[in-house]
C-alpha cells in the first residue's frame, strides 16, 4: 500500500456557529484523480482551502507523504507542492499571464519576464495548453484564465493539484480539453483532486470518489465500482426524485414581446443582436446558452437596467389591455406603468441584496417607496422574512442576521422569495438555483411552477440543460447575443440545444480549439 | 526672453520638487491599495521634524559641521514622517479603519503637530517671528559652484540643492522598482487584488506596511525640501500651504506612474507659481491665475475618469482594506 500524497485526519472547521467540516478524514494518492463530491454547502471548498492554506483547521491533522505538517498560509502550501485552482480565479486583471504566474515567487535569479515567458511555453507544450504569456488577463476568456491558473501552480512545481469546480464555467469542448490535461498530469505522477457536484464528470474522469455531506465525510469509493445512483445516495442521503412537475400552460397570452433588440455594453461590444421573442403568461420560457452570451444583458434590458439600441420591448398589460413600451425606461418608470418585473440578477449580493443589511431590511428594499408615514414600518417586512424562512427552509440564526453571513444558497433563497412575494406578472430569474443544493433547487422549481400556474410569465435563465428540458415549456437558445433557436421544451433533445448553444459566433475560437486537438 | 524662460523653468522645478516627493510617496503607498490622504499632514511633519532636529543641533552645538547639518534634519524628517505613516498603517492595515477618515484625521493632526512644535520652539527659546536655521539652510541650498558660470543651462539643470536631484532619482527608482522588479510586481498585486497576492504567498500586511511607511518617508522629504531649501531653513506656521493636496492630485494626473510624476510635478509647480512670475498683472487676474493648479486638478480628474485603458486606472483595490477570512 503506497503512502498517500496527502492525508487528512479528523479535520474540523467552524465559522462562528456554522460547522463547515466535521471530523473529516480522507486521502489522495499520486497518479490518481480523486473526485471530491458533495452538494453545495457540503464543505468541499472549505476542506480544500485548509490544504491550500487559506483557512486553518480548528482541529485535526494534515499529513503529506506520511509526515504531519502545519499549513498555516498559502506559502506553506507551496512548500509542500500543493497547488489549488480556485473557483473564483485569483488573478490580477491588469497583469499579463506571465506576471500572474510568477507572482509571489522568490527565485534567486534576476527578474526577467522573457525567461518566464519561455518557461511558460515549455509547460504549455508538455501538457498541451495554448496560452500567450504576454496576454493581459482582462483580455482573456474564462477558460484561458483557468489555463493561467493551472500553469501557475505547475510553474511552482506543484504535484498535488486541487481544482475547485473547474468545469462550472467551461463549454463542453473546453471541458474535454481540461480533462485531457488532467489525465496527462495524473499519468505524470501527480495527485489530482477535483471538487465537483456533476456526477457524469466524476464518472468519466476520476479514479476514486470521496463524498462529503453537510460537512461530514461519507466515504470513498472506486469510480469503476460505483454508479450514478449510489453516488447520488451518498451525496444527498436520500433519493431525490428527479422528476420536475410540468403542468400544461393554461390559457397562454402574450405578455412580453421583444422585437429585434440590439444592445452594446460599456466596452462597445455588441451584446444583444437582433433578439426577438415572446414571453407568454402561464408559461415558463427557458433561456439556454453558454455563460456570458447576453442572458444577463437581455434580462437587464427588460428590467430597464441596460441601455438598448434598436428594437422594442412591448409589455401587454393584463389589467388595462394596453401595450406599454419598456424601452429605455428606468426601473422605477417601468414600475409606475404598472409593469411588474421581478428580477433575480446573476450576481446575488451585488445587485439583489445588501450584504451588511439584515433580512428584514433587505425585504424592505423592494417596498421602500410604499410607506406613507414618517417612520419605517418593520412589521410586514419582518412577517415576509419569516414567511420566506419557513417556506424555503432558509438556514439563518434570525431575521436580524446580515445576509452576508449566510451561505450562498440561503442568500439566493431569500432573494427569490422576496421577488416572488412582489406578486409579479412577469418573473425573470437568472440562474436562481446556482449554488443551491438539490433539495433547495427543487424548492425553487416548485416556486417557479407555482408562479406559472398562477398566470405569471416566467423567464428562467438556466445552465443545466436537463433542468431546462424538464421545467420549461419553451426554450430559447442564445449564442453570442443572438437567438439561435426557440424549441419546445417537451420535444427538444439535449443534443439539439447543445448544438444551438455553440451556433452563434465563436466560430473562430472553435476552429482554434479544433486545431489544437489535432495537434495533440 | 531666454533668461525669463529659464528663470520660469527654474521656479517651476523648485515649486515642483516638494510635489514630486509627495506624489512619489503617495504612488508607492497607493500601489499597495491604501489611499493615504494623510500625505499633506505627513509632509508637514516631515518639514517640522527636520526643523526641530536642525534647531536643536544648531543651538546646542557651537560649531555646526556641514555633514551633520545635512544628516540630522534629514534623519529627523524621515523619522517624523515615518512615524506618521506608521500611525496610518496601524489604523488602516492592522485595525482596518476606514482609510479616508484616517487619512483626513492624520492630515489635521500633522498640521496641528507642525504648528504646535513650530510655535513651542519659538516660545521655548524666547524668540519672536519665525525660526530661521540659516547655516543648515545654506547647506541644503548649496549647489555646484560652477553652475552659475554655465548660463541658462546651469540655471535650469544645476542650480538646485541635493534634495531636488534626490527627488528625481527617487521617482525614477520607484518607477523602476514597481515595473521591473519581482518585489514591485508583488506590491502592485497587493494593491490590485490582495486576495490573489495572499494566495500567491505574498505577505500582504508586510507589503502594505513597508510601502506605506516608505511612501510616507519619501513624501516627508518634500516637507523637508520646502523648509530647508525653498525657504532656506525658516519655519512659518501654515507656510507649506496646500502643496500636499496637489501632490495627491498629481498622482492621478501621472496615472500612478512615478516617472510621469516628474514632469507632472514641474507642470503643477509652474502653474502654482506663474501668477507671481507674470509681470504687470492686476490683483484680480493674479487671483484667477492662482486657481490654475486646482482647475487643472479638476480637469485631470474628469479626464482620468473617462480614460478607458485598464492600465491607466487606479489600483483596483485602492481604498479597500483587506481581511483574509472575509467571506
Amino acid at each position: 500500500m503506497p503512502v498517500p500524497a496527502i492525508e487528512l485526519k479528523n479535520i474540523t472547521k467552524t465559522f462562528g456557529r456554522v460547522v463547515a467540516n466535521k471530523d473529516v478524514s480522507l486521502s489522495a494518492y499520486r497518479g490518481e484523480i480523486l473526485a471530491l463530491l458533495g452538494e453545495n454547502g457540503s464543505g468541499k471548498t472549505t476542506l480544500m482551502n485548509m490544504i491550500a492554506g487559506i483557512y486553518y483547521p480548528d482541529s485535526g491533522q494534515i499529513m503529506i507523504d506520511g509526515n504531519e505538517v502545519v499549513i498555516a498560509s498559502p506559502k506553506d502550501a507551496f512548500r509542500y507542492k500543493i497547488g489549488m485552482i480556485h473557483q473564483h480565479f485569483k488573478l490580477v486583471d491588469v497583469f499579463s499571464a506571465a506576471e500572474n504566474i510568477v507572482l509571489g515567487l522568490k527565485e534567486k535569479e534576476r527578474f526577467d519576464l522573457s525567461k518566464v515567458n519561455e518557461k511558460v511555453r515549455q509547460i504549455s507544450e508538455t501538457y498541451g495548453f495554448e496560452i500567450d504569456p504576454a496576454k493581459k488577463i482582462y483580455e482573456m476568456s474564462v477558460s484561458e484564465k483557468q489555463t493561467v491558473e493551472i500553469i501557475k501552480v505547475l510553474y511552482r512545481g506543484a504535484d498535488i493539484l486541487i481544482l475547485d469546480e473547474p468545469t462550472a464555467v467551461l463549454t463542453p469542448q473546453e471541458t474535454r480539453k481540461l480533462f485531457a490535461v488532467l489525465r496527462r498530469m495524473r499519468d505524470a505522477g501527480k495527485a489530482v483532486i477535483i471538487i465537483t457536484h456533476k456526477l457524469h464528470e466524476v464518472l468519466s474522469l476520476s479514479d476514486k470518489v470521496a463524498v462529503l455531506r453537510k460537512g461530514e465525510y461519507i466515504g470513498t469509493v472506486l469510480t469503476k465500482d460505483t454508479n450514478e445512483n449510489e453516488l447520488t445516495e451518498m451525496m444527498v442521503g436520500k433519493k431525490v426524485s428527479l422528476n420536475i412537475e410540468r403542468a400544461e400552460p393554461k390559457d397562454p397570452q402574450d405578455r412580453l414581446t421583444v422585437t429585434k433588440l440590439d444592445a452594446v455594453n460599456r466596452e462597445g461590444v455588441k451584446v444583444l443582436d437582433d433578439v426577438s421573442f415572446v414571453a407568454r403568461s402561464g408559461e415558463i420560457l427557458g433561456i439556454a446558452g453558454i455563460a456570458g452570451s447576453g442572458q444577463r444583458e437581455l434580462l437587464e434590458a427588460i428590467a430597464g437596467l441596460q441601455k438598448v439600441g434598436d428594437g422594442s420591448i412591448i409589455y401587454h398589460d393584463p389589467k388595462t389591455g394596453l401595450d406599454e413600451d419598456l424601452r429605455n425606461k428606468t426601473p422605477l418608470e417601468i414600475r409606475d406603468l404598472g409593469v411588474r418585473l421581478s428580477f433575480v440578477p446573476e450576481d446575488r449580493l451585488g445587485m439583489g441584496l445588501v450584504g451588511d443589511m439584515d433580512l428584514v431590511d433587505n425585504m424592505m428594499l423592494r417596498s421602500y417607496s410604499k410607506g406613507r408615514s414618517l417612520f419605517v414600518e418593520r412589521k410586514s417586512p419582518k412577517t415576509l422574512a419569516e414567511k420566506i424562512i419557513a417556506q424555503l427552509e432558509v438556514v439563518t440564526p434570525s431575521t436580524s442576521t446580515p445576509v452576508r453571513r449566510l451561505s450562498g444558497g440561503n442568500v439566493q433563497k431569500i432573494l427569490v422569495g422576496r421577488e416572488i412575494a412582489a406578486a409579479p406578472t412577469v418573473f425573470m430569474a437568472a440562474y436562481p438555483v446556482r449554488g443551491l443544493d438539490i433539495n433547495s433547487s427543487y424548492t425553487i422549481y416548485n416556486l417557479l411552477n407555482a408562479q406559472k400556474e398562477s398566470g405569471v410569465a416566467v423567464i428562467f435563465v438556466g445552465e443545466d440543460l436537463d433542468v431546462l428540458l424538464e421545467l420549461c415549456d419553451r426554450i430559447m437558445v442564445i449564442g453570442s447575443g443572438r437567438v439561435t433557436g426557440i424549441v419546445d421544451g417537451r420535444t427538444a433533445t439535449k443534443e439539439e440545444i447543445g448544438l444551438l448553444m455553440t451556433k452563434g459566433g465563436h466560430s473562430e475560437e472553435e476552429a482554434h480549439e479544433e486545431g489544437g486537438e489535432k495537434h495533440e | 526672453m531666454l533668461t525669463i524662460l529659464a528663470s520660469f523653468l527654474h521656479s517651476s522645478i523648485v515649486q515642483g520638487i516638494p510635489l514630486l516627493f509627495g506624489a512619489t510617496g503617495e504612488i508607492l503607498t497607493e500601489k499597495s491599495g491604501h489611499l493615504n490622504l494623510g500625505i499633506p499632514g505627513i509632509m508637514y511633519v516631515g518639514g517640522i521634524s527636520g526643523i526641530v532636529g536642525g534647531y536643536l543641533y544648531e543651538h546646542f552645538c557651537g560649531k555646526p559641521v556641514a555633514l551633520l547639518c545635512i544628516l540630522i534634519p534629514l534623519f529627523c524628517s524621515l523619522l517624523g514622517s515615518g512615524l506618521m505613516a506608521l500611525i496610518y498603517c496601524f489604523l488602516t492595515v492592522t485595525l482596518r479603519a476606514n482609510q479616508n477618515v484616517t487619512g483626513l484625521a492624520l492630515t489635521t493632526f500633522g498640521t496641528g503637530v507642525g504648528n504646535f512644535l513650530g510655535g513651542s520652539l519659538l516660545s521655548f527659546f524666547g524668540e519672536s517671528g519665525s525660526i530661521s536655521l540659516l547655516t543648515i539652510g545654506k547647506w541644503y541650498k548649496a549647489y555646484l559652484p560652477f553652475a552659475d558660470k554655465l548660463g541658462v543651462f546651469g540655471e535650469i539643470f544645476l542650480s538646485y540643492g541635493f534634495l531636488a536631484y534626490l527627488a528625481v532619482i527617487v521617482a525614477l527608482l520607484v518607477h523602476h522598482f514597481l515595473n521591473k522588479t519581482r518585489t514591485g510586481l508583488n506590491l502592485r498585486a497587493v494593491g490590485e487584488n490582495p486576495a490573489t497576492a495572499d494566495a500567491a504567498g505574498i505577505n500582504v500586511t508586510r507589503y502594505k506596511y513597508l510601502s506605506t511607511i516608505l511612501g510616507g518617508m519619501i513624501a516627508g522629504l518634500g516637507g523637508l525640501y520646502f523648509v530647508m531649501d525653498y525657504t532656506g531653513g525658516t519655519w512659518t506656521n501654515n507656510g507649506f500651504g496646500d502643496r500636499g493636496w496637489l501632490a495627491i492630485a498629481i498622482v492621478i494626473f501621472a496615472l500612478w506612474k512615478p516617472a510621469r510624476a516628474i514632469w507632472c510635478s514641474f507642470v503643477f509647480g509652474g502653474l502654482y507659481i506663474c501668477a507671481v512670475l507674470i509681470p504687470g498683472l492686476s490683483t484680480a487676474a493674479k487671483e484667477v491665475i492662482k486657481m490654475a493648479p486646482y482647475v487643472v486638478t479638476i480637469l485631470v480628474l474628469v479626464l482620468s475618469s473617462v480614460h478607458d485603458r485598464r492600465e491607466n486606472q487606479p489600483p483596483a483595490h485602492l481604498g479597500l482594506n483587506y481581511f483574509r477570512e472575509d467571506r
